[in-house]
């Protein structure tokens, strides 16, 4: 059961409140993109062992999109971070650095 | 004009706590940046109230202002003033980027009552119910059992609790099952 800190409203929600929204991060390519790059936008996905950002709402509490860093192999959540960003702090890259040295996810390191 | 009608008619169950349906209540939802003053000045011109903490309500008499979202507050009147209410407030948010419905007629409302009313609703909810962290006046969203409800407590011994209509008749029985003589836990004494 995973729980997770609600930037927003500062509850720590628990899973059962929350909606999953996948991988986070994700870019849409332009309306002169390549099929190839919609195909990637869609249906690729990273499903890594190990460090993972996602998508949350909290579902039953404030309602607000949020972002989380988690390890898909421990459960171990690096942290949160509000939606309006595209990609994550900098602050919670180097946490997570200090606990998994060498990570890397997409461009992320 | 028809009269108002709760979804149960006033159902009410007795047991370690007692489930009450209460009558149709105004409720007004306000969404807007409720950092800026005018949204603060809007609440105070029609309810005479301060905005609410996260996670908080403020009220007096039949009024109330609870916290719902960062952006957004549910506001409580009688359900007669409603209307007007809202009225009022759009007019005071002309120009400002604003969203006033009246919502009246969307939620159910219970109330739960007696000393341990806590743990009844504790039995269904993941938020933290403990005494420490559940003070009076805290109005929390969450979910009891399967569906999205709002827990407020009014004092130390009474609870309301808020769902949408639809869901009225699975939220009494729901209520009920959970404060029925012989479930009783006993984990925060009194």
């Amino acid at each position: 059961m995973l729980i997770l800190h609600c930037p927003y409203c500062g509850v720590d929600a628990d899973e059962t409140e929350l909606a999953p929204g996948g991988e986070a991060h994700l870019v849409r390519r332009g309306p002169e993109a390549s099929e190839d790059a919609f195909h990637d936008y869609l249906f690729v996905r990273e499903n890594p062992r190990g460090v993972h950002f996602e998508r949350w709402r909290h579902a039953a509490g404030c309602g607000k999109w949020f972002h989380a860093a988690r390890c898909t192999v421990t459960m171990e959540v690096f942290g949160t971070y509000p939606a309006q960003v595209t990609e994550p702090p900098a602050d919670l890259l180097a946490a997570i650095s200090a606990k998994r040295p060498g990570w890397r996810w997409r461009d992320f390191t | 004009m028809s009269e108002p009608a709760s979804a149960l008619g006033g159902a009410v169950s007795e047991g370690f706590a007692r489930v009450e349906e209460m009558p149709p209540r105004g409720m007004i939802a306000l969404r807007g940046d409720l950092g800026s003053g005018a949204v603060k000045a809007a609440v105070k011109d029609a309810l005479s109230l301060d905005l609410p903490g996260t996670w908080r309500a403020t009220d007096a008499g039949e009024a109330a202002v609870c916290w719902m979202a960062p952006d957004e507050l549910l506001l409580m009147s009688s359900y007669a003033q409603a209307p007007e209410i809202a009225r009022k407030l759009g007019h005071f948010l002309a120009g400002e980027h604003h969203l006033v419905a009246d919502m009246s007629d969307a939620r159910s409302l219970f109330r739960v009552t007696g000393l341990d009313a806590r743990e009844a609703l504790a039995k269904l909810t993941p938020a933290d119910l403990s005494p420490g962290a559940f003070t009076p006046g805290t109005f929390r969203r969450t979910r009891l059992a399967q569906v999205p409800a709002a827990i407020w407590m009014r004092d130390d011994t009474v609870f309301e609790v808020l769902c949408f209509r639809s869901a009225a008749r699975y939220m009494f029985d729901l209520l009920t099952e959970a404060a029925a003589r012989g479930g009783e836990v006993g984990f925060w004494p009194d």
